[in-house]
């Protein structure tokens, strides 16, 4: 049995797509769906993120895009979603109420069945309708055909609007709104609705979802103490066993975001985003819509029922979820340049959630180099994005865009002189876990 | 190249970095490797200094000498409390003060700056203050006792280079401590202007972290600021009107 250590998108879709292929897999965590995955606003646009240096983060961006629709439509399938479920269906009037979204909870199962009876169906919210990347002053539209030009460069299908176009699309924004640039292949998906369908079906395989912290790898006894990850350690915080002391697996799947660093001490560190989701009874935009204000990007992803995500601060502060008053002032003044009808909009919630950076921006997937322990982390800002490429790398698919992802390159025996091997005692030695303990 | 000297301390490098706008903490790595930098000003607030794996962890790898600063203030009081907060968690009582005015153009206020300034002193940090190109204000804070006072050639991030010359000379001439070229900086030939008008040092970010090639850029700058500093040393011929024949009228 594999066991995958996280519950979040990335490590739900480990588990399923392992389970499809008829592996026998178990899931561990305290919180399914409950970290980055619940505050995510699920933006697939590998395109209009693009940035410099970023090629082969784009690389792995498009390759999983492409994978999304058929993991979606074999995803709603499992899952047992009506048939037509993969897009959010024509609302029917008067089935927006509030409550039918249900009210927002931070992690508790109970969260993850959205909607109640009655509630429309949304399916798992895939689009594919584009990203609009707006400008408003001269400097921003410097910069988009700047932009423009290196997609160009790179076979990105972009297109260049003006803003006269740009509010024909999207009525809603801004006069101000100088030009844009419409990346169509972009698409977004509601990744708590993906979650639940997740979780919905593994319960339907059978897969286990063993809802306990695991507070270390068990490693086999050998002579160092450093052999082969056998299993986990539970924690037991409930007290009175009702989880067991520990799992033993025949290999563990590290998923577990910004976690993994305590536990197997890979280069992940926590970056904070606050984000917003506003509610209205008809939906203000049509498609996801970025823009640049006071150098600070921001983007809107509109829902089917009428929500508003409105993301994200980027912040270095450590293990900390509050929500701040200059992080919702911040988020509401952008939103209100590119949209100004937002201001008119329910807040319905503001949560914050840590991505799982690396020192490159890349994930960290594949062999850990200590045997019996595989990554899966480090998505930073692409965990929903890149979970079905994940998934894929994990069954030996693509291995040329594996190799892009694979955690040796931060070892320090690589010899590449990269910042993980010249950190210095401040980072924590790759393999953390050496001699932590032994099996008897 | 002779030394950056900044209270006592030295630097063979004259080149300080910032850290804004690098896409990935690799990038910025490789950046402030290609540039040489000793000395690079990290954003205080929203950071947490003791979180693992951050930007100063980079610096840290590297040996370079941590400048924290109060980006994102617009009070004196902000800058003051920041400041403290970096001086606690960093063990370190140097001080890139920044008081900006309006995040449109985000020129430093001039007032709040100074009255931060005099706090700050008072207190015991080494203060250098970012500062518009004013001779008058930049005298005044070195004679309130800061440890250098840092002009800007153009707004933050804006790339256009030094837009008064004559005002950047006017104040190295005036000034008894070092000039420290900040903001504004676009390519190469800025920063060696810079050094060439009698900047002591150049602080440089966006024009790096932004560039198609960030360790490309880096090291282009760190040639530019000893290229400038060794004109400023060789000193300039007078500009004529008129062609002058270097060869063969003279041995």
């Amino acid at each position: 049995m594999e066991l995958i250590v996280g519950g979040g998108i990335v490590g739900l879709s480990v588990a399923w797509r392992l389970s499809r292929a008829g592996r026998p897999v178990t899931v561990v965590d305290p919180a399914p769906a409950s970290g980055a995955s619940h505050a995510a606003a699920g933006m697939l646009a590998p395109v209009s993120e693009v940035t410099y240096t970023e090629e082969p983060l784009l690389r792995l961006g498009v390759a999983s895009l492409r994978r999304w629709p058929s993991f979606a439509a074999e995803l709603a399938a499992d899952a047992g979603l009506p048939p037509g479920a993969l897009a959010p269906s024509p609302a029917p009037s008067g089935g927006r109420s509030p409550a039918a979204s249900g009210a927002p909870s931070h992690g508790g199962p109970g969260a993850l069945s959205h909607g109640g009876p009655g509630a429309p169906s949304y399916g798992l919210d895939f689009r594919a309708d584009g990203t609009l990347d707006v400008a408003f002053g001269t400097d921003d539209l410097a910069a988009l055909d700047e932009l423009a030009a290196f997609m160009g460069k790179l076979g990105l299908p972009v297109e260049r609007l003006t803003g006269r176009e740009c509010r024909r699309l999207e009525p809603m924004l801004a006069p101000s709104v100088r030009g844009g640039l419409l990346a169509p292949g972009d698409a977004w998906v509601d990744p708590r609705r993906v979650t639940s369908a997740l979780l919905t079906a593994l319960e339907r395989r059978g897969v286990p979802v063993v809802r306990a912290r695991v507070s270390r790898l068990l490693r086999a006894s050998g002579g160092s103490g450093d052999g082969a990850v056998v299993g986990v350690e539970l924690d037991d915080a409930a007290g009175g066993g009702a989880v067991p002391a520990e799992i033993q697996a025949d290999g563990v799947v590290l998923a577990a975001g910004v976690w993994s660093a305590e536990l197997a001490g890979v280069p992940v560190r926590p970056v904070k985003g606050q984000i917003m989701r506003l509610r209205s009874a008809e939906p203000l935009l049509s498609r996801c819509v970025r823009g640049v204000v006071h150098g600070t990007p921001v983007y809107l992803v509109p829902r089917g029922d009428g929500e508003l995500v409105v993301g994200a601060t980027q912040e270095e502060m450590g293990f900390d979820t509050r929500v701040t008053a200059g992080g919702v002032y911040e988020l509401l003044r952008d939103a209100r340049e590119l949209v100004p009808g937002v201001t008119e909009l329910e807040v319905a919630e503001v949560v914050a959630g840590l991505r799982p950076g690396t020192p490159d921006n890349l994930p960290l997937i594949g062999p850990s180099g200590t045997p019996g322990l595989t990554l899966a982390t480090g998505h930073h800002r692409g965990g929903v994005l890149l979970a079905p490429l994940t998934a894929a790398l994990l069954q030996g698919e693509e291995p040329e865009l594996a190799a892009l992802c694979a955690p040796a390159r931060h070892h320090p025996a690589s010899g590449s002189g990269g910042p993980c091997a010249s950190r210095g005692p401040a980072a924590p030695p790759y393999d953390e876990t050496s001699g932590s303990k032994e099996m008897g | 190249m002779d030394d950056l000297i900044i209270a006592g301390e030295k630097f063979s490098s004259r080149l300080i970095m910032g850290t804004g706008g690098a896409p990935s903490l690799e990038v910025l790595d490789q950046a402030l490797a290609a540039s040489g930098t000793e000395l690079t000003t990290v954003a205080m607030r929203r950071l947490d200094p003791s979180a693992r794996g951050s930007v100063l962890d980079v610096l840290r790898g590297r040996g370079i000498k941590v400048l924290p600063n109060t980006a994102g203030c617009f009070t004196a009081g902000e800058a003051v409390l920041t400041a403290r907060l970096a001086r606690e968690a960093l063990g370190t009582n140097w001080v890139k003060l920044e008081v900006i005015a309006d995040e449109r153009t985000l020129l430093p206020d001039p007032i709040e700056t100074f009255d931060a300034a005099e706090r700050l002193v008072a207190d015991g940090f080494v203060v250098l203050p970012y500062i518009g190109d004013d001779p008058a204000l930049a005298r005044r804070l070195e004679q309130a006792g800061c440890a250098a006072v840092m002009p800007l050639g153009a707004p933050i991030g804006s790339g256009l280079g030094i837009r008064n010359p004559h005002n950047i000379e006017l104040i190295v001439e005036a000034a008894g401590v070092p000039v420290i070229l900040d903001a504004g900086i676009g390519t190469a030939s800025d920063a060696a202007l810079a050094m060439e008008l009698g900047c002591d040092a150049v602080l440089l970010a966006t024009a790096v972290t932004r560039a198609q090639r960030p360790d490309l850029m880096a090291a282009a700058m760190r040639g530019a600021v000893q290229a400038g500093r060794l004109a400023r040393q060789a000193g300039r011929i007078p500009r004529r009107r008129y062609a002058e024949a270097s060869s063969p009228m003279t041995p």
